[in-house]
């Protein structure tokens, strides 16, 4: 993980969040029917979903690193990205029911991605009480690493399932107007791919900032050991 | 192969030395049933077949949770010890998610018989509702085994085992009450072929699962 230390990505970050709150508050939006001025919260709420799956992912491939090497460093990184994409779910949730308020007139609709993220979020929260339940470091470890997989594994299946349930109410399905392929706005595609990369790259700086903060936690625990 | 046959053999003789711990299970069913009957009766409300379909999947999805929660209780760490001596991780996994299976097909098909007779049977396609009765507690043993593991490793308590087992059951009840919602509205049957398929896709990722992951939460 040297590359955590490095500053040139962290001004990347900067520069495009920037970049992605003076444009995406500032450039022309196409009118579209019922969305209107409020089509800006695709720079803000979309890039959340992205980031919490570009995080969880990570999490899930340490974890996998954890159980074939065994290794508690791992462990923590894994866990740590993990925390940090619940945070990122649960502002991409109040951020959409905010939005689906002016638009939809309700705060939750059960809207199949509403459900689906919700459940997300259960997976995760039990996560965090299972991690706070078990006492030795290397069985929790061990333990958590499993159902992380075991969770993230049989998450998949319901982003086929959940679909074919209900229509989504979400812009660009079922008939609403929307920023699918053929109406994602080039007004739109200048800040909202460079957002996505800005908004995942804070959610990664968060996460290795935690990891530090451990890491160095761990150094002094080792330390006040050998003083008593 | 024989090694399987063996463990099964063991989980069934354990089970009947400790007759307790089925009756219980039966007893819990039952009961819920018993309480469910008595709460709509109260006034004579008519239930829909919505309302009885969601019902009854409510009820066995308790009942399996608690059922399954029970199938690492018994071991103690010499005996894991032992056991992990003579055979591999995955032979114990396979032959505690076969044995789950057959008990929760039991107290599934026990429940569906007191539970008619006590609230009546809307279904229209009975064989097919068996069907999905039968893949709907082979699903729920797949996935709930491995859950019950983990929390086996974290002091066993109800309440983990429900919360883990929550959010990563979703997948499989909806798709099994929609089914059932097919079986009792007496649909066509093709029509309920591609659910059919996710629940078999769904029953094959939980076991693929069970297998690799396994072997890590026994070793210790």
């Amino acid at each position: 993980m040297e590359w955590m230390n490095k500053s040139w990505w962290k001004i990347l970050t900067v520069a495009l969040l920037c970049y992605t709150v003076v444009g995406g508050l500032l450039f022309p939006v196409p009118k579209l029917l019922i969305l209107n001025e409020t089509i800006r919260v695709l720079h803000f709420h979309v890039p959340m979903w992205f980031g919490m799956i570009i995080l969880f992912t990570i999490s899930i491939v340490y974890a996998i690193k954890f159980l074939r090497t065994d290794e508690l460093k791992y462990d923590l990184y894994s866990q740590n990205f993990a925390k940090t994409g619940i945070w990122f779910g649960l502002m991409g949730i109040v951020s959409g029911m905010i939005w689906a308020k002016f638009t939809w007139g309700e705060v939750w609709s059960g809207d199949p991605k509403q459900n689906a993220s919700a459940i997300g979020l259960l997976i995760y929260f039990a996560y965090l009480i299972l991690r706070g339940s078990l006492t030795d470091g290397m069985q929790r470890a061990r333990v958590t690493a499993v159902y992380n997989v075991f969770a993230f594994a049989t998450l998949i299946p319901l982003i086929f399932i959940l679909p074919r349930l209900t229509d989504s109410l979400h812009p660009g399905s079922g008939g609403n107007p929307g920023f699918n392929a053929y109406d994602l706005d080039s007004d739109l595609r200048k800040v909202f791919y460079l957002a996505v990369i800005g908004w995942s790259l804070l959610g990664i700086w968060f996460a290795s900032l935690k990891i530090r903060i451990d890491l160095l936690n761990e150094k002094i625990e080792d330390k006040e050991l050998v003083i008593f | 192969m024989s090694q399987i046959q063996t463990f099964l053999y063991k989980e069934f003789l354990l089970e009947w030395r400790q007759k307790y711990l089925i009756n219980g299970v039966f007893l819990y069913t039952s009961s819920t049933i018993f309480i469910c009957y008595l709460a709509f009766s109260i006034r004579g409300v008519f239930i829909t077949p919505i309302v009885w379909n969601t019902l009854f999947w409510i009820i066995v999805l308790f009942s399996a949770i608690n059922t399954i929660a029970k199938s690492f209780l018994q071991e103690n760490n010499q005996r894991d010890l032992y056991y992990y001596s003579i055979a591999s991780p995955q032979v114990i996994i396979i032959s505690k998610i076969i044995y789950n299976a057959i008990l929760m097909v039991s107290v599934t098909f026990l429940a569906l018989l007191l539970y008619s007779l006590l609230l009546g049977n809307p279904v229209q396609d009975q064989l097919f509702f068996f069907v999905v009765v039968l893949l709907g507690a082979v699903g729920f043993s797949s996935t709930l085994t491995m859950v019950s593991s983990i929390a086996s490793k974290a002091g066993n308590s109800g309440m983990l085992m429900a919360i883990l087992s929550f959010p990563i059951i979703i997948p499989l009840i909806m798709m099994v009450i929609k089914v059932s919602k097919n079986a009792i509205d007496g649909l066509d049957r093709g029509e309920s072929m591609d659910e059919i398929l996710l629940l078999f896709a769904l029953n094959a990722i939980a076991i693929t699962l069970a297998l690799l992951l396994y072997p890590y939460i026994s070793r210790n």
